[in-house]
């Protein structure tokens, strides 16, 4: 036996009280790794696809309105604009309405240049510029289908019709596109935008939103501001926003997620707290005699104030270490069914080290208080020897 | 041959306060305990013979006056260096046994080991040695709730002697038992002050187990009344 043995001896004493508190504190992080996981993940997606110098332009009253493709040429010739490209929401799905696909008409030169962090084979990125009907595929959708480079793919949209009078557009895989960072989501697809434009029943010669290049993000906002008044005064008028600020306020048309994780597992861990912490202090005034026997043979009060801290550490780890393993895993999983939908989900680091700090911060609060009445323990008195 | 003092108390004076009220255990107690003795305290209830016990282990302190034990003053000592002291000198048996329940014979005979700087295998030597010297090996891996009172007992007594302390301090330690038990247990202090040389002070009700000490002594409201010897 050993002092770490003692400690687990203590703590597994009463089976299914200490089965009932892992448990909790089990679902308290399998909550906040769900959640937590999530929400960091989408930070960080913004944060990593963000390009620092990229702003996006908007229709002022709602981004799925349409821009004029006029003003593609308007932005770009405005000072600090090093360049601009645009593209359109597609809608699009896979052999089912349920299988929804993030697919993108842009136009493809610009669209290239602007989002350089795009890693594309030579011959695919060739393909892509001269065929209509190129599709090029994120590394992520072509594993989740299995498409290959010249494989044809049929997408329905559920807003474009083509001239046939179908919402089944035809494309042919030109490559499968990667990028520099592992972490930048590659789940959607890209095709040239003119095969949309010419192709589709409605909307013609509009764009969906434009992506603006500037000169330094130093001048984002004089750009940003200088673009909007232009078309301040014009039928349509537009919102221009850093990408970042675009991608957080697409994210947040959601709900305020930060607020919504902070609250759910704010009040998971609160309870736990209270369940933890009396559960602790339940099982060291039943085991005050104990205590005070074990200070009888020389555990000193350190000792004793130690053994109980552990104690606590070692119930919250039980239960919070699978836990967030857990977490981790159904992030896999749900990333994998959701891709085209959300993007890449995962623990980072920056979440780990959060959540073993909260693990080591609820094992001292629980435990704190137990350990100091344990190391108090009146020998004396707890032996009723007087 | 002069036998050596073990235990010194001069003029130790101990007062509880309970309320508006004081209660005096002692007055000015001083005596002397040689090493090697073997020394019953007897005295009706509430006579202070615990509190004498819990003041020679330094699990209490007195009002004033001082307590010497084995030439260390423990009276002001601080209560990690106490705590270290009772590690390394005390050996306690208690009425109850006071085992741990989670715990099997030989993991509660090794819990005062694990304040030592010895290694798992000398502390498992230490343990098996405890037993077998007290008659209990057999149920070293036996929980306390599987095992009968004398048997509990025998767990108690080697987890006393296992980190080889010079006093042991029994309270009532066969106040829990019946007669032939009793002996049992009283023939291994006997044992264990005769053969192992082992300073013990036995506080008890009983007449018949005081008869197995080698000297009685009578406390009565704070003072030693009478002496009965062997």
């Amino acid at each position: 036996m050993n002092n770490l043995k003692l400690i687990w001896k203590n703590a597994a004493r009463k089976k299914l009280r200490l089965f009932l508190t892992v448990f909790s504190i089990f679902t308290a992080f399998l909550i906040y790794g769900v959640l937590g996981g999530f929400q960091s993940s989408l930070d960080e997606g913004i944060d990593i696809a963000s390009g620092a110098n990229r702003l996006v332009t908007v229709h002022k009253v709602s981004f799925i309105q349409p821009l004029p493709y006029s003003y593609v040429n308007k932005v770009r010739s405005m000072d600090g604009v090093a360049d601009v490209t645009y593209a359109v929401w597609f809608g699009g799905y896979y052999q089912n309405p349920q299988q929804i696909l993030a697919v993108f008409a842009v136009d493809p030169e610009s669209y290239l240049r602007l989002y350089s962090e795009l890693v594309i084979p030579e011959d695919a990125r060739k393909t892509f510029f001269s065929d209509r009907r190129a599709l090029l595929v994120g590394k992520k959708m072509a594993d989740r289908f299995g498409w290959e480079k010249g494989q044809q793919v049929p997408i329905q949209s559920n807003i474009w019709t083509n001239q046939e009078g179908s919402q089944t557009w035809e494309f042919t895989v030109a490559g499968i596109f990667e990028a520099n960072d592992p972490k930048i989501d590659t789940s959607y697809l890209l095709f040239p935008y003119e095969y949309l434009n010419e192709g589709r029943q409605f909307g013609q010669d509009s764009v969906g939103w434009l992506v603006v290049g500037t000169e330094s993000p130093d001048i984002n906002t004089q750009v940003a501001d200088a673009i909007d008044l232009e078309f301040a005064n014009a039928s349509t008028q537009t919102k221009t926003d850093t990408e970042k600020a675009f991608n957080q306020a697409f994210i947040e048309q959601f709900g305020d997620i930060g607020l919504i994780v902070a609250s759910v597992t704010g009040a998971a861990f609160f309870t736990i707290l209270l369940i933890a912490g009396n559960t602790m202090m339940l099982a060291i005034r039943e085991r005050t005699s104990e205590i005070a026997v074990l200070k009888t043979l020389g555990f000193g009060n350190g000792k004793i104030f130690t053994q109980v801290i552990l104690e606590s550490v070692l119930v919250t780890l039980l239960g919070a270490v699978p836990a967030m393993a857990l977490a981790g895993l159904f992030l896999k999983g749900a990333s994998a069914a959701m891709a085209g939908i959300l993007p890449a989900m995962f623990i980072n680091t920056g979440m780990l080290v959060k959540s073993a700090g909260i693990m080591l911060l609820l094992a001292l609060v629980t435990g704190i208080i137990p350990a100091w009445k344990a190391m108090n323990i009146n020998v004396v008195t707890a032996l009723g020897r007087r | 041959m002069t036998e050596k003092t073990l235990i010194e108390l001069d003029h130790v004076t101990k007062r509880y306060t309970r309320g508006r009220d004081t209660i005096e255990i002692f007055d000015e107690l001083t005596m002397g305990i040689e090493e090697g003795a073997f020394l019953a305290i007897m005295g009706p209830s509430g006579s202070g013979k615990t509190t004498l016990l819990n003041i020679l282990g330094g699990i209490d302190s007195p009002t004033s006056g001082s307590v010497t034990v084995g030439g260390q003053r423990i009276d002001n000592m601080s209560e990690g260096a106490l705590s270290k002291w009772r590690a390394a000198n005390v050996g306690f048996i208690f009425q109850f046994y006071n085992l741990m329940p989670m715990l099997t014979a030989a993991q509660n005979v090794e819990l005062p080991l694990l304040l030592t700087d010895l290694g798992r295998s000398r502390r498992a030597e230490h343990v098996k040695t405890a037993l077998n010297v007290v008659g209990i090996a057999d149920r070293a891996k036996h929980k306390p709730s599987e095992l009968s009172g004398g048997q509990q007992q025998r767990v108690a007594i080697a987890r006393a002697i296992v980190s080889d302390p010079k006093l042991m301090l029994a309270d009532e330690p066969t106040g829990d038992l019946d007669r032939t038990t009793a002996v049992e247990i009283l023939e291994m202090l006997q044992l264990l002050n005769k053969e192992f040389g082992k300073t013990i002070i036995m506080v008890t009700h009983d007449p018949e187990a005081a008869r197995f000490a080698s000297r009685t002594l009578h406390l009565d409201k704070g003072h030693f009344v009478q002496e009965a010897a062997e």
